[in-house]
């Protein structure tokens, strides 16, 4: 038995989990259109490679990855694109980004796929490119491409941790993928393993899952001699405690290692991905297929919640409607109800905007007033110190409202607020219900434009140091041209100063000599002149 | 007696040679004080202090020859920063400086453009490509937004575009809640 490790604080909401999870994953049918984002990734957005009108087949490649930080985007079906546009996205901004319109043909005609026969004869960089251009990404919900993941840094990886503890209410997504497929979730991570060269592979699920964990536990056996033959493979139960799925705190419940802050897991030689994504790596190598869907949970106010593997860039209300939500629905969250964000254009009066669901998308929760009533008003801080109680990232705070909320964001980073992670207990556990994560992402994001703004400057002033330099120097070798010039009139001056006696006498022997010459020609002309006139 | 003049005349030496070694060794190259000014200055070298750039600015400030109140692209935030630093009273804006806009960039109409290179010469972060009688073009990510461009322009080509929100540079925004009567 694994002796396990627990972070400090950590909340027990209502899980709601139960209802989503009777039934089994279902396809959802072929939407009427998907509007596939070019930005589903942390980073850069991938550049369109189609046209508006171009004739897409199911897998092809539309958004070329652009930049370090940048993942592909593949047409989700076949079909023709009808547009390379700005569309409204989920994101908590509620702000249009480019996208590629879909209009399905029906066909779902796949391009020619190239699987990877035996990844073990490829090179690391081989496969993260491969990744890269299958356009994987983790799907636990920051969607940052798996392939820079995967790079290997200076410390050895010691421990792989799949991450199927899936904490949040509502969200089974990940359960039911456990349950369904564990066996290819099984040798993604090995793919994973073998990549990263880890001794361990550790699947941290928490303990409100047994058929998840039974179905990894059989496939891990099953698969068992090619395993067993490479590193060792272990299903690990860990308590049920919000925030477990976090990464840092898995990492410490599983290894009681603590990631620095400031510092990354792969600095301690741990890495960790979700079990979602280790399925995308085998499915991405083992049968050449980009990411084109994911299993998506609806739950909520709705008439059946269950899953559904839905292709990327379905409409989030056609997607919702396999469910059937009910009449009092007043908006749709994306994510948990602990750290998603209500999608823009799904609420309130006036018609619906179709927003697609993304790689990142893991659960749609419909919402009503009776499931998530609008939160009392908030009332000042009264110090009371829950929040610390409960802050996972050992942090203070209620300091950290205190000074996001006067904008002090110097003493805020001193406070070690980039180590919060955003996980909502503190504003769970609030007396005064104060929106606390939303006075965190503030300042974060207002820290962050702070330091782009000052990496500006530091910029223009080296550009207008230079510019000045080159202004100096241009006006210098001006100058120095100037002077060059002189120096050659000075000469030419020079040469015609007032000569010695001595040039003088020389200068009068010439001439002599030359007025010699000119005579001595001049009868000879003469003479010549004679003769052809007697001619 | 001697001996106590002599221990204290070696002393003096030995510390003296000291000083004189650290004075040359720590010798600190410019003003640090006109560098911590500048660090604060945002950069653009518009001149809308009045000084040709950011640097005679700051130089202006070290030396108490200027307000701190008089860098529009600061804001506010530059100049409580500059009272911070300096130990003196905040102080609104002054009454001849211009008002802070938002953050903009420099855009040449291009099919007006006669490539005159005029804009060129006056970019202070040389962030206008071009050359004579060829069009011109800005980098927009290197343009400080600084304006000095738009009046040397005989034709009149280039205008000052307002930097839109965009997913990229989203901010999250301060919490405002609305208030609501008691029942």
């Amino acid at each position: 038995m694994r002796t396990l490790y627990h972070f400090h604080g950590g909340v027990h909401p209502p899980s709601n989990k139960t209802q989503s999870t009777r039934l089994a994953i279902a396809p959802a049918p072929l939407p009427s259109r998907l509007i596939v984002p070019l930005h589903q990734h942390a980073g850069e957005t991938a550049k369109p490679v189609v046209q508006a009108g171009d004739h897409v087949l199911k897998g092809q490649l539309i958004g070329m990855p652009d930049g370090f930080v940048s993942s592909a985007v593949h047409a989700p079906t076949s079909g023709t694109i009808a547009a390379i546009d700005m569309q409204l996205i989920a994101h908590p901004s509620g702000l249009p980004n480019l996208c590629a319109t879909l209009i399905p043909d029906g066909k779902d005609e796949w391009i020619e796929l190239e699987p990877v026969k035996n990844y073990r004869d490829h090179s690391t960089t081989e496969l993260q490119h491969l990744l890269r251009m299958a356009g994987v990404v983790g799907l636990g919900g920051a969607a940052f491409p798996s392939d820079i993941k995967l790079r290997l840094g200076k410390q050895k990886i010691k421990t792989l941790i799949l991450n199927g503890a899936e904490c949040e209410p509502y969200i089974t997504c990940d359960d039911m993928l456990m349950r369904e497929r564990a066996a290819e979730i099984v040798q993604g991570a090995e793919i994973l393993r073998f990549m990263l060269d880890a001794d361990e592979v550790l699947y941290g699920v928490e303990d409100n899952k047994p058929e998840a964990i039974a179905a990894l536990q059989q496939a891990i056996t099953a698969s068992g001699s090619a395993l067993q033959q490479s590193k060792r493979h272990e299903v690990v139960a860990i308590p049920t405690i919000y925030p477990g799925g976090s990464a840092k705190q898995l990492i410490r419940v599983l290894t009681g290692l603590e990631v620095p802050s400031g510092k990354l897991p792969t600095d301690i030689g741990v890495q960790c991905f979700n079990v979602a994504t280790a399925y995308t790596v085998h499915r991405a190598l083992a049968h050449g297929e980009p990411l084109l869907s994911r299993i998506v949970t609806v739950a909520g106010n709705v008439r059946e919640a269950r899953n559904y593997e839905a292709l990327i860039g379905t409409p989030i209300d056609e997607l919702v409607a396999l469910s059937e939500a009910l009449p009092d629905t007043n908006g749709y969250i994306m994510g948990g109800p602990m750290m998603g964000f209500a999608l823009p254009g799904m609420s309130g009066p006036g018609p619906a905007v179709h927003v697609p669901m993304v790689k990142a998308t893991n659960c749609i929760i419909v919402s009503s007033e009776k499931l998530f009533p609008p939160p009392p008003p908030a009332m000042p801080c009264i110090r009371c110190t829950r929040c610390v109680e409960v802050c996972p990232a050992d942090l203070q705070p209620q300091d950290l409202f205190w000074f996001a909320q006067s904008k002090e964001f110097g003493r805020a980073q001193t406070f070690s607020l980039f180590d919060c992670i955003e996980c909502g207990a503190c504003s769970y556990v609030c007396p005064s219900h104060i929106p606390l994560v939303q006075y965190y992402r503030f300042a974060k994001s207002e820290i962050r434009a702070r330091e782009h703004d000052k990496q500006l400057a530091d910029q223009a002033r080296d550009r207008h140091e230079f510019h000045e330099q080159r202004i100096e120097r241009e006006k210098r070798e001006k100058a120095e041209k100037l002077a060059a010039k002189e120096k050659a009139a000075q000469a030419a001056k020079l040469a015609a100063q007032p000569l010695t006696a001595e040039q003088q006498a020389e200068l009068a022997n010439l001439a002599t000599s030359r007025e010699h010459i000119r005579e001595l020609a001049q009868s000879a002309v003469e003479h010549t002149t004679e003769n052809t006139g007697a001619n | 007696m001697l001996s106590a003049l002599l221990v204290m005349a070696a002393l003096a030496i030995v510390l003296g040679a000291v000083l004189g070694f650290a004075a040359i060794k720590f010798h600190v190259e410019g003003n640090p004080l006109v560098d911590k000014i500048d660090a604060i200055l945002p950069q653009t070298q518009c001149g809308q202090c009045s000084f040709p750039g950011c640097k005679p600015y700051a130089t202006a400030i070290a030396a108490g020859e200027a307000d701190i109140n008089r860098c529009p692209p600061g804001g506010v935030e530059g100049i409580q920063k500059l009272a911070d630093l300096l130990g003196v009273d905040f102080k609104p804006f002054g009454g001849d400086t211009a008002a802070p806009k938002p953050k903009s960039v420099a855009i040449i109409d291009e099919s007006t453009c006669i490539g005159c290179t005029l804009c060129i010469q006056a970019c202070p972060v040389d962030a206008i490509v071009g050359a004579a009688k060829q069009m011109h073009t800005i980098i927009a990510a290197e343009c400080t937004g600084c304006e000095l461009c738009v009046a040397p322009c005989p034709v009149d080509c280039i205008s000052m575009q307002v930097i839109e929100e965009k997913i990229s540079n989203w901010k999250w925004k301060y919490p405002v809640y609305s208030l609501v009567t008691a029942q």
